[in-house]
């Protein structure tokens, strides 16, 4: 029941003290002529309403969220308590620069410390979430293109174990997209890749490890070709929860990366935001870089580069979660970094080689953070697709792996377990796999209609893609 | 897998129909079942050029958006916008369902007959 649905006339909570200042009404003609749709409830009942919506809801507080490519691990609380601290919560951005120095040094802490996590020279933390941190990062490879006079270059090269959103974002900033087509090892075919590098290509866009969960091993060959062509390598970081301490994308050859700090650092990822899609790059590509860059030793304050592409937030972007991605690494420190990077890759190494008997890899060999298993085979067989067992598992109260990505194998589902789990919760996991793979053996149709404990059941997905009911409509 | 004699294939699974200098181009019935129920599609705009093997249109399902790739280079006369309201015509009768008409064509892929078509489908699922 909606909270509309609820709301009685009259009703409403004492949230809000008295007015003291004199009321001013606006001139009539701006004035409202109907009232707002505003739902009237007591304190109790707007209190119920949310709970209620929350026993709804899956999370990680609630249990095990496998979603692959997604990182939701758990994030510590105290992260949450020093992005609470009024001294970043009771400011403005518009405040003079000396009086919020100590939140300038977050600024740059954090770029110092997540700068020596990737292996670049500057950042910007205006972007909002990955892919606006892969758009600000096309541009700057634009802008440096341009400022050679080298305005031939139109093209981005994209293998096809990219991130879904690499090529929209290409698009996005005025790009021709070239797809790459991947081995059958996973891989970037290399010999795909000469082909396509040459004169017109700005640059190359790679998430590494990819989406198959496979690390590239000719990850140096790759960025060499594309600068030998004179392209720039743009590194997708979503997956750097694999890597993060172990592996530099700034030595494997990349000039510029975006982060996610709300899946990698400490902010939860999911439910709308707000995220924060840094971007770093090499000192090359600094001076294009979005203002403001916080300069100076005692004394900080913002500098605006000469030749920077703009503005792409407002001010400095998220801000509180760059406060809980210094906290996140502050607290984990120099060897709890690589420790949850190396527990990310063994844990999903470790549900991988239990759910192998069962459900076939898509590809073999050790995986790294996440790994995709195809049930073409067993859909064949018996009729039961990766939807019905993803749906099966929200019985079990874990949330589906991802399904039907990345597109390059087919019945796909790809699952990231993150090093935040237990074994224990592993292990259930995969006794939840197995009862659904026996299921799909002996009775497939019971896993058609699944989840059938779930507040909502099985939903028709395709009548609400093509009729969809997109607001409240108070007309009834 | 319903197949038309009428008219001839693409390995990305078009069917094209040409008569009379204007080239009919739609989605075959292995593509639609293999796509299952789609959702929306995206469709060019009259005058707009296409080109072999260049995608000019995007159809999504519940699982995915794909390309529909061009068997012809040439303009698009006519777009079928009956199907930007009911994308599931595609899906009930994929060789009445046609996306857009080309003309002035200066261009064709190699197109395969419909049991050249069939075959292929049939070698590229084992």
């Amino acid at each position: 029941m909606l909270i509309f649905e609820k709301s009685r006339a009259g009703r409403g909570c004492q949230i809000l003290p008295p007015c003291d200042v004199p009321e001013i009404l606006p001139e009539e003609r701006e004035q409202r002529q109907q009232p707002l749709h505003l739902p009237a409830l007591s304190e109790g009942d707007l209190s119920r309403h949310y709970t209620e919506l929350a026993k709804k809801s899956h999370g990680v507080n609630d249990g095990f969220y496998p979603l692959g490519s997604c990182t939701m691990k758990y994030n510590p609380k105290i992260d949450e308590e020093a992005a609470a601290l009024p001294g970043f919560t009771e400011i403005h951005p518009l405040q003079p620069a000396h009086t919020v120095q100590g939140c300038l040094e977050v600024l740059k802490t954090a770029e110092s410390l997540l700068c020596q996590i990737t292996g670049m020279d500057r950042m910007t933390f205006q972007p909002a979430a990955g892919a606006h941190g892969e758009f600000t990062g096309l541009l700057l490879i634009k802008a440096y293109h341009v400022s050679r006079g080298d305005t031939a270059r139109t093209k981005i090269l994209v293998p096809d174990s990219a991130h879904g959103t690499n090529p929209a974002s290409a698009a996005m900033a005025g790009y021709k997209v070239v797809s790459i087509p991947s081995g059958p090892d996973g891989c970037v075919d290399l010999e795909k890749l000469r082909e396509a590098a040459g004169d017109d290509v700005a640059g190359l866009m790679l998430t590494n490890p990819n989406t198959v969960g496979l690390f590239d091993k000719n990850i140096l060959e790759i960025t060499e070709i594309v600068h030998q062509c004179g392209g720039l390598c743009y590194y997708d970081g979503a997956n750097l929860n694999a890597v993060m301490g172990q592996a530099r994308p700034g030595d494997m050859g990349f000039d510029v990366v975006h982060l996610n700090l709300h899946k990698t650092f400490a902010t939860p990822h999911g439910g709308g935001g707000p995220g924060s899609g840094p971007v770093d790059c090499k000192a090359l590509l600094a001076p294009f870089l979005p203002s403001l860059l916080v300069e100076g030793e005692s004394e900080l304050s913002f500098r605006k580069p000469e030749q920077s592409v703009g503005e792409v937030k407002s001010f400095y972007g998220n801000f509180l979660v760059v406060v809980k991605a210094l906290a996140y690494i502050w607290t984990l420190g120099r060897e709890g970094i690589p420790e949850a990077s190396a527990n990310a890759v063994l844990n999903a190494n470790y549900l991988m080689a239990k759910l192998k008997p069962w459900y076939p890899m898509a590809y073999d060999g050790i995986c790294m953070h996440e790994f995709v298993m195809t049930l073409a085979e067993l859909k064949k067989e018996t009729g039961v697709s990766a939807m019905d067992i993803a749906k099966g598992l929200l019985d079990w109260g874990i949330h589906p792996p991802t399904m039907y990505f990345p597109l390059i194998v087919e019945e796909a589902l790809m699952v990231e377990p993150t090093e935040t789990e237990s074994r224990e919760t592993l292990d259930q996991a995969a006794e939840a796999f197995h009862s659904l793979y026996q299921a799909a053996k002996t009775k497939p149709e019971s896993l058609h209609a699944a989840p059938v404990t779930t507040p909502v059941t099985r939903l028709d997905e395709v009548e609400a893609a093509r009729h969809p009911h997109l607001r409240y409509s108070f007309e009834g | 897998m319903e197949l038309r004699e009428d008219r001839m294939y693409t390995k990305s699974h078009e069917w094209v129909k040409e008569e009379n200098g204007v080239a009919e181009i739609g989605l075959t019935d292995y593509a639609q079942s293999e796509l299952g129920d789609l959702v929306f599609v995206n469709l060019p705009e009259e005058g707009d050029p296409v080109t072999v093997e260049e995608a000019f249109a995007d159809v999504e399902s519940v699982k995915a958006v794909s390309d529909v790739y061009s068997p012809v280079s040439g303009t698009v006369s006519e777009v079928n916008e009956e199907l930007l309201d009911a994308p599931e015509k595609i899906n009930e009768s994929p060789y009445e369902a046609w996306l857009v008409r080309v003309t002035e064509i200066t261009d064709r892929e190699e197109l395969l007959t419909a049991d050249e078509y069939q075959a292929f489908v049939e070698s590229s699922q084992e």
